[in-house]
């Protein structure tokens, strides 16, 4: 076994493993840095860019940056509040969120990231750009609509699933979630059971016929807001960093 | 597609081996016989090459010279870039629409042309200029191109558009090209005589420790821009102990206003294989690669052939120069179009037969780079340093430069000046100098290091070309008084847009936003308040994106927001009390006006 080291964040001495990226760490010692793509069961992504700290003052994201003996991190700083409140309202203005209508609203990482970082409105114009649904699948509906571009379906289908149902096309404000077929997720070898079901955080990609089964008022994001379960974890549970 | 293009697909994937690693060759090799990669044939490719059909289908829409849609059998791709804009590309971009009857971006109903707009092709001192299939044609007018169109359709062979060839190697039987050096300044590393052979015997003669050691005596740092000094990032990846090393050799030059490469791979390709071959005798590598970007595809006959030479004459194979156990050979890898594959990792991804996306770092290339193996990326024009540094010593080399930025650096002038070409100046030179050297005294503005460097105005013109002033991978583009700089700096976002891949939010999401502020600035609809935006968007994507080509987007609107503010806040102005000048009525009309179909006015 490795020998574990200290470093900081926001002043905080934390614990890690040699190997182990800032965000894992973070997360251990009961810190939540905020994120969109990162997912424990994935392999990290680098995408959202919501996870951007500062380690030894160079900007990185935490999902993918190893953590360093001593180094001293940044995370919750008026800078990097501000930095991120930018990214997610980005997100915001390039796909076309409608949370009023939305059947994810309440579990929706994004929304709830959003809120947490006390976005009321994007500053950005929105690029309304048309984006494609897919619902020729029997039990599931792709709504590009909602998308961000997170990866968490291509890594979950390839990584967990060993099917690689979805991969990116395109490039640059072009690119976008494709399914391995000709044009329609129908014609993949998806099923409603498999892992990449269950990991957009987003409502991208949805299981037909179970939209409002929970009640707005009793979901994930309604009553505590996203982080919170982590800092509850690390500040009950003190013992878990020691191991 | 049918079933006997099917077959045919098949052998080509077969020719590759039907090698995953091989895809963007086989790719090209498909675009190129079929002029377009059907959904069928992208089926095809994944049976064969046995990888998820959407794999195939992401390279293939990730690189602009491959397409699903079938081409014609010739394609003809203008360069915009901006100083084929302000030589004329509007008129030139005009005449082959009409003469071809298509929109740009169309194709003929017979299939024998297709009309394409590309980003910089490396001519922008002999601009406007187009490729014809892979042959580059110079200097265009809208004459020029109601030719063009003529003579190809009687005969339809671009090659034959050529008619005077080229300076020095151009006129090579293996290349054949119109294009021009304008080599207006050879300096004293670069473009010195050189002796075949001489810098790897050199080389051999001493232990790989002690060829690092002269690099690093040298003071050599990476000519691509980005200025890591290459014996550390050699010493890196030979400390890694692996069974296979590699060498690749970043020859895909799309700085926007950069040409130097070019010259370089026309008239010194030996020294850009010597110092490949050199790197691999330091580092203990076997294999090596140059990636060459698919705008010089019309090099590659030429490259092979002096490859061929080397290796007949004992300079690349086994026992290099005599040398017992060093073996050591090089192989061409072509591009497809895409600028952000000039990104080492990025760069890498694409040699591997995949999009060309940048990879996260650490892991660095040193440690971990082509097929997980030490992998050492160099510039063209670094290694034709290190051939140098070992042929005529490392006090040679550092009799030219600053004590931070050893060596000469070889300049790409283009844009408003009398003399546009290439120019090896020792570092340290003022950029006045330069632009005094190349006729451009009279610029209003300058682009040093192209969109991704800084614009700079008169008031700049006294600081230094150096790693630690103005830093640049080659490219200077003189803009002159009479130019709109604000076209220039959208054009320039604009390319940055394009060229992105798209996998973090910041340069996918950002970079069009701060094209949305900075038109409205632009056509005078610009508040002072939205200038500060400009400037917190642009520093927010410039520290959170994955990769260089993120970070430095934002440059040309940061640069010139900084150093030509006035061309800014002469357009922006404050709103009457209540009021916003940001509203666009006759935009906002178009969809109203477009229903009852009534023509676009309001009162």
């Amino acid at each position: 076994m490795s020998e574990s080291f200290k470093f900081y964040i926001d002043g905080v001495p934390v614990d890690a493993q040699p190997g182990m990226t800032i965000l894992e760490a973070a997360q251990g010692a009961g810190i939540w840095i905020p994120r969109l793509c990162w997912h424990e069961e994935l392999e990290p992504f680098g995408g959202c860019r919501v996870c951007t700290v500062k380690a030894n003052g160079r900007p990185c994201s935490a999902c993918t940056q190893p953590a360093e003996p001593d180094s001293v991190v940044e995370n919750d700083t008026p800078q990097l509040r501000e930095w991120r409140r930018a990214l997610v309202e980005l997100l915001f203005a390039e796909g076309n969120h409608f949370c009023m209508s939305c059947e994810k609203s309440g579990n929706c990482e994004l929304q709830a990231v959003a809120y947490r970082l006390g976005i009321a409105a994007p500053r950005f114009e929105h690029h309304w750009k048309p984006r494609e649904v897919d619902a020729s699948h029997p039990d599931v509906l792709i709504d590009r609509n909602r998308c961000i571009l997170c990866a968490r379906c291509v890594r979950a289908s390839r990584d967990l699933d060993g099917k690689t149902v979805f991969g990116f096309t395109g490039r640059g404000p072009d690119r976008r979630v494709a399914v391995s077929s000709t044009a329609r997720l129908a014609d993949t070898d998806l099923d409603v059971t498999d892992a990449a079901m269950d990991v957009c955080p987003v409502g991208a990609l949805v299981r037909k016929r179970e939209g409002f089964s929970v009640p707005i008022g009793s979901r994930r994001f309604d009553n505590a807001p996203i982080g919170s379960d982590i800092e509850a974890s690390g500040a009950s549970e003190p013992a878990r960093q020691e191991e | 597609m049918t079933s006997q293009n099917e077959s045919r697909v098949r052998d080509i994937c077969r020719e590759h081996g039907s090698d995953p690693v091989r895809l963007l060759d086989i790719a090209r090799a498909v675009q190129s016989e079929f002029r377009g990669i059907s959904q069928q044939s992208i089926d095809t490719i994944a049976d064969e090459v046995r990888v998820p059909r959407v794999t195939v289908e992401a390279c293939v829409s990730f690189y602009s010279f491959l397409s699903v849609e079938q081409k014609g059998d010739i394609t003809i791709r203008l360069c915009d870039d901006v100083p084929d804009r302000l030589a004329g590309y509007a008129t030139v971009r005009d005449a082959f629409v009409e003469a071809l009857g298509i929109p740009l971006g169309g194709t003929t109903p017979d299939g024998r042309f297709t009309l394409e707009r590309t980003a910089c092709i490396g001519l922008s001192d002999q601009a406007p200029a187009a490729l014809v299939n892979e042959v580059p044609i110079t200097d265009l007018s809208s004459d020029r191109a109601r030719e063009i169109v003529a003579s190809l359709r009687q005969h339809g062979d671009p090659r034959r558009l050529v008619r005077k060839l080229g300076d020095g190697n151009n006129a090579h039987s293996r290349i054949q090209s119109m294009v021009h050096n304008n080599l207006q300044y050879p300096g004293e590393i670069l473009f010195s005589p050189y002796n075949r052979g001489e810098a790897i015997r050199k080389a051999v003669a001493m232990s790989p420790a002690e060829v690092i050691r002269a690099v690093k005596t040298a003071r050599l740092r990476g000519r691509g821009g980005a200025g890591f000094p290459t014996g550390m990032k050699w010493e890196f990846a030979r400390e890694v102990e692996a069974d296979r090393k590699f060498v690749i050799c970043n020859a895909d030059e799309g700085e926007p206003g950069t040409f130097k490469d070019r010259v370089l791979l026309t008239e010194r390709p030996e020294r850009v294989f010597a110092g490949m071959t050199i790197a691999a005798y330091a580092l203990g590598a076997s294999e090596g690669v140059l990636y060459l970007r698919a705008e010089y595809a019309y090099l590659l006959p030429f490259l092979e052939q002096r490859l061929q030479r080397r290796r007949d004459e004992g300079l690349l194979g086994e026992s290099i120069a005599g040398k017992q156990g060093f073996d050591f050979d090089i192989r061409i890898q072509m591009g497809a179009g895409a600028y952000v594959c000039g990104e080492e990792t990025a760069l890498i991804n694409s040699l591997e037969g995949n999009r060309g996306d940048p990879r996260d770092r650490p892991p660095f290339p040193a440690s971990k780079g082509f097929q997980a193996s030490p992998t050492v990326v160099n510039n063209v024009e670094t290694l034709c340093c290190v051939t140098r540094i070992l042929e005529a010593g490392p006090a040679t080399f550092c009799e030219f430069g600053t004590p931070q930025s050893a060596g000469t650096k070889l300049l790409s002038v283009s844009g408003d000046c009398r003399l546009p070409g290439i120019y090896e100046v020792p570092f340290g030179i003022a950029l006045r100098e330069v632009l005094e050297l190349a006729g451009g005294e009279m610029a209003a503005a300058v682009q040093v290091g192209g969109p991704s460097g800084k614009l700079v105005g008169p008031a700049d013109f006294d600081r230094r070309i150096c790693f630690d002033d103005l830093a640049t991978g080659g490219a200077i583009v003189v803009f002159g008084p009479e130019r709109d700089l604000l076209s220039i700096v959208s054009a320039y976002t604009e390319f940055f847009i394009e060229e992105g891949c798209g996998h973090c939010t910041p340069c996918r999401a950002g970079m069009p936003a701060m094209l949305d502020l900075l038109e409205r600035v632009r056509d005078g609809r610009g508040e002072p308040v939205d200038l500060d935006r400009l400037r917190e968007l642009g520093d927010t994507i410039r520290r959170t994106s994955r990769c260089g080509l993120g970070q430095t987007a934002p440059n040309p609107i940061l640069s010139s927001l900084e150093g030509l503010a006035s061309e800014y806040e002469s357009r922006t102005g404050d709103a009457p009390a209540g009021l916003t000048r940001r509203f666009d009525l006759d935009a906002a009309l178009v969809a109203a006006q477009a229903v009852p179909g009534r023509a676009p006015s309001h009162l």
